[in-house]
């Protein structure tokens, strides 16, 4: 009897080639191929109005195929010419903005694209690049907040205040509330940009065939169905005539959900008109100023609490930067005003935010989206909360948590998805239970007082959250047993990393009763599965693995099927092991599930020895059409999974540092996490998945930030200056707990598990931080150098 | 403008490759593009992540910051040539396989490379070797906590494998 697979530390399939070196990323593709390479002028000025570009000594430089400015981009579509679609519509997204795909007139941030050159090979695209001579009219730029807020310049002539979208939400009347209240505190905090940084940035490759009147485009991306239904769009194909296939993706992290970019759609302009297959591929620097940043954000919070820490109303107004342009709509600000409230009942609430452009790269979701703003909100002012009354900080929170028996619950708010943000379970006392054991909380005053008697100073801090996961509206699936008795698998949504071709072939094992190792999951391939939304807020798990067990379900039911008939049992009667359809208590009676394939398929012709099993003088009842009424030949098995809402992962981490008394350093002692994301599919990926998502976290907190000056220049785009953990910067072990409180809304209990490592880290630093300190922390991250100007001011 | 070409003879996994490229093309770019060895991937292209690290006469390298005329003579070792000539994994690779010490891949093959000459260098690492040997390069995806483990597993498997070497 094969095991179960589910809940298994199964090793990943996809290693195979990696660590071969075969993997295929985006700048892998058609290598063997005679391929022209693209390179983008960008804008060197953060705001400027484009007076004109002369290209004319490139076209000069041998090995130069052309050179595309705006001009050019209407001889293509009329609506290549037109802005980058606004993906995420939002009736409070009143001035909503995008770039075109080469700058028309005005550029809006340092990065932005101006001009396209393709030729024989990347260096000449570069030197063509570095000939383009464009004359600007510099105009004043908008960088930071207060600079967005004060409105003194606009990055948009048409945008008053620079404001993109003001939002507010309320449940119950929180000013009220706060004004009643027995105690009353407010707060200030900041937290600065960070970046995905994925290792591999983003590219694209393109051919049109002339033959077949088609488009193939391969494109890093976290969405292959969304950026082929704008690839068509935006030059005039119909959506027939594109194939997306994201091949393997050096990581994503969410910046790669954004499209299409500028190159996304510029690449295969120029590949059709050339007749010529054309790559782009980013350069670090690039990554840095012509991606996508996110997490700036300036918080203002009011609360009312009673003599236990019990909230009674919450009133929080923030300030979301969102760079020159907002493609990508109010999903991280929404997500920051809904998930702030994590684990808690806050009685009342009211949030409201303003989405502000500045002349600086734009703000997509980055891992977490909007969540660690939001928990970072929250769980400052619990700790605040403790600190006024003297109490102990997880016990503020324990009194605030939603039990257990009050599932689901509706915190009476509007999510990112437009549905209510409804809890659907979980079981937050018995993780914060979890993590106290776990990280010693405790028996932390004695080791501090240990620690001190030694002339040491350590502090301890910790942070919950809630994340909703799994949002739709759908994802497929398509299953198709081959008669060879191999089983291949399409989910639409793309991978960059989390071992799916993994874990779904678990899931289809299981169900099936197949060996894994016949399993072959493709995903990210329009040609497949036309039908998917993509990869982001950790939704593949629930949403293609669900989709994917219920067509493993329905091609089961059908391999039951024709088997009871092949061999004349009941269904029920009968059961899968290891690819072999026998009677149950009659292992003799079986048949392998390759021969069920052959007899799904009814057909006039042989071609071997298995195909003559299903030709017309062999099989089936003359009286009867071969084909049943109600059937499809083939043994395949497609179906969707579309959730009422989404499910909600929560958890908790710990953490113990030690601040050095002269230098002000840093130095993580114990890193704990207590993580619920309901039934583990794969536990060795999970814990994969939080190591990866704490040191990214770790890296928000003490040392990652976009060092922007006045006048809109990103002053670290490099691995150089931009400071991303190195495993120094990582904590010896991080300690993990699980939790798992299926969820109720699909068929396996999933709940999302991609971001949960990152969204407490600026919380549960500045907590321990302060602890250490003694000194109230309210901009993150923070650096020695600042911890020590910190002490300086408080001394 | 016409760019003056070289011959470089490239000796790279054992193969010799005669190739002829501009002084400025990148080592990483005449592995990828020329000798079409896609597993160096470029992650920076100024020497910082290590994701295009190579051996040259068996010492780690940022193929990034050499030119490909600069290797003409030397001995390439890159990640396709850690696989056993039977195609099995080598010790490195299989121990990132045991340890889940790779999530997205794309840095994986400059860890491998690195903790390949990393562990004839120091057979027997300690913890705190296995993490010093790995802290030049860049991983995103698994917080490095899988990599060390791998180190020391990969040590183990050398061990075993080829105990003569230690």
């Amino acid at each position: 009897m094969t095991t179960k697979l589910m809940g298994q530390k199964v090793q990943r399939v996809e290693d195979q080639r990696f660590l071969r070196g075969l993997g295929r990323y985006v700048d892998d593709v058609a290598v063997e191929q005679d391929v022209l390479h693209a390179a983008v002028l960008r804008s060197p000025h953060a705001h400027a109005r484009i007076i004109d570009i002369d290209v004319e000594a490139v076209l000069d430089i041998e090995g130069v195929h052309a050179v595309f400015t705006w001009d050019d981009l209407a001889s293509c579509t009329p609506m290549m010419a037109e802005p980058l679609p606004l993906l995420i519509p939002h009736p409070a997204l009143t001035h909503g903005r995008t770039q075109y795909a080469l700058a028309k007139d005005e550029v809006n941030y340092v990065g932005e694209a101006i001009a396209f050159v393709v030729a024989e090979d990347r260096y000449i695209a570069e030197d063509a690049v570095g000939r383009i001579r464009v004359d600007y009219e510099l105009l004043p730029p908008v960088v930071g907040v207060d600079a967005a807020r004060a409105a003194k310049t606009l990055v948009h002539d048409d945008v008053p205040g620079n404001i993109g979208a003001r939002l507010e939400q309320n449940v119950g009347d929180a000013p009220a509330a706060i004004e009643k209240a027995p105690h009353r505190l407010e707060l200030d905090l900041t937290i600065e940009r960070s970046a995905c940084m994925p290792m591999e940035g983003r590219g694209t490759v393109a051919r049109w065939d002339p033959d077949l009147n088609r488009l193939q485009v391969w494109t890093s991306t976290q969405s292959s169905t969304g950026v082929r239904a704008a690839v068509a769009v935006k030059m005039g194909l119909d959506l027939g005539q594109v194939d997306v296939i994201t091949p393997d993706v050096g990581g994503g992290f969410g910046v790669k959900i954004n499209h299409p970019w500028p190159e996304e759609l510029l690449v295969p302009m120029a590949a059709k008109a050339l007749g010529r297959t054309v790559k782009f591929t980013e350069d670090r620097r690039e990554h840095f100023i012509s991606s996508a940043h996110e997490r700036g954000q300036v918080q203002h919070i009011e609360v009312g609490f009673d003599d236990d820490g019990r909230l009674l109303g919450l009133d929080v107004e923030f300030w979301h930067d969102h760079g020159a342009y907002i493609p990508y709509g109010l999903i991280v600000p929404i997500i920051t005003s809904t998930q702030l409230l994590g684990p808690y009942k806050p009685q009342n609430y009211r949030v409201v935010f303003e989405s502000l452009y500045t002349n600086t790269v734009m703000v997509t979701p980055y891992r977490g989206a909007g969540r660690p703003q939001g928990c970072y909100a929250m769980e400052r002012t619990m700790d605040a909360i403790a600190a006024y009354l003297g109490k102990d900080r997880a016990d503020v929170r324990a009194v605030n948590f939603i039990q257990p028996d009050e599932f689901p619950y509706d915190q009476g708010l509007i999510f990112q998805d437009g549905r209510e943000l409804e809890y659907d379970s979980g079981d937050y006392p018995a993780s914060l239970e979890k993590l106290k054991a776990l990280v010693g909380w405790d028996e932390f005053p004695a080791f501090k007082a240990e620690m001190a008697a030694q002339g040491r100073q350590v502090g301890i801090g910790l942070a919950c959250y809630v994340e909703g996961t799994g949002v739709g509206p759908y994802e497929g699936a398509h299953v198709h047993i081959e008669t060879s008795g191999k089983v291949k698998v399409a989910t639409g949504l793309t991978t960059q990393g989390q071992g799916h071709a993994t874990v779904f072939a678990q899931l289809v094992a299981d169900e099936l009763g197949v060996k894994f190792e016949d399993v072959e999951v493709v995903t990210g391939d329009t040609r497949r599965m036309p039908y998917a939304v993509g990869t982001f807020a950790s939704r593949a798990a629930v949403m293609s693995g669900s989709a994917i067990h219920l067509a493993a379900k329905r091609a089961k039911e059908k391999v039951l099927k024709i088997a009871a008939e092949a061999l004349e049992a009941s269904e029920d009667d009968l059961e899968i092991v290891d690819g072999v359809v026998s009677v149950k208590g009659s292992p003799g009676t079986s048949i392998d599930l390759g021969t069920v394939s052959v007899l799904s398929n009814p057909l006039r012709y042989a071609f071997d020895e298995a195909s003559k099993a299903a030709t017309q003088f062999s099989v089936g009842d003359p009286g009867k059409p071969p084909v049943p009424e109600d059937e499809e030949p083939g043994l395949e098995g497609r179906d969707f999974y579309s959730p009422e809402r989404a499910t909600f992962a929560s958890g908790m981490h710990a953490v113990i540092v030690e601040t050095d008394p002269e230098t002000a350093e840093i130095t993580i002692l114990k890193y704990a996490v207590v993580h619920d994301c309901g039934h583990l599919i794969n536990p060795m990926i999970v814990e994969g998945q939080i190591h990866g998502g704490v040191a990214q976290g770790i890296g928000g907190a003490l040392y990652e930030r976009m060092a922007y000056d006045e006048s809109g220049q990103l002053l670290n785009a490099s691995f150089m200056d931009f400071l991303m953990p190195y495993v120094t910067e990582v904590p010896d072990g991080i300690d993990i707990d699980h939790l798992e409180t299926p969820s109720p809304l699909n068929p396996l209990g999933i709940k999302g598990a991609g971001e949960a490592g990152v969204i407490p880290s600026a919380a549960v630093f500045a907590a321990a931080i302060e602890d250490a300190e003694s000194i109230t922390i309210t901009a993150m991250p923070i650096s020695p150098s600042e911890l020590y100007a910190l002490r300086l001011e408080n001394s | 403008m016409t760019e003056e070409l070289h011959d470089v003879r490239l000796t790279v996994n054992g193969n010799t490759h005669e190739i002829r490229v501009p002084a400025r093309r990148l080592l990483s770019d005449a592995l990828r593009h020329d000798l079409r060895l896609t597993g160096t991937h470029v992650g920076c292209e100024h020497g910082v992540c290590g994701a295009c690290t190579i051996l040259v006469d068996g010492s780690p390298m940022r193929s990034c910051l050499m030119f490909a005329v600069s290797a003409e003579g030397s001995e390439i070792t890159t990640v396709e040539g850690l696989t056993n000539p039977d195609g099995s994994l080598g010790h490195v690779q299989q121990a990132f396989l045991e340890c889940h010490g790779l999530q997205c891949g794309f840095c994986t093959p400059g860890f491998l490379t690195t903790i390949t000459a990393g562990l004839r260098e120091n057979p027997t690492p300690t913890h705190e070797e296995a993490r010093e040997m790995i802290a030049g390069n860049l991983c995103r995806c698994t917080g490095y906590q899988n990599i060390v483990k791998a180190v020391e597993r990969a040590a183990a498997l050398r061990q075993a494998q080829e105990p003569e070497l230690t």
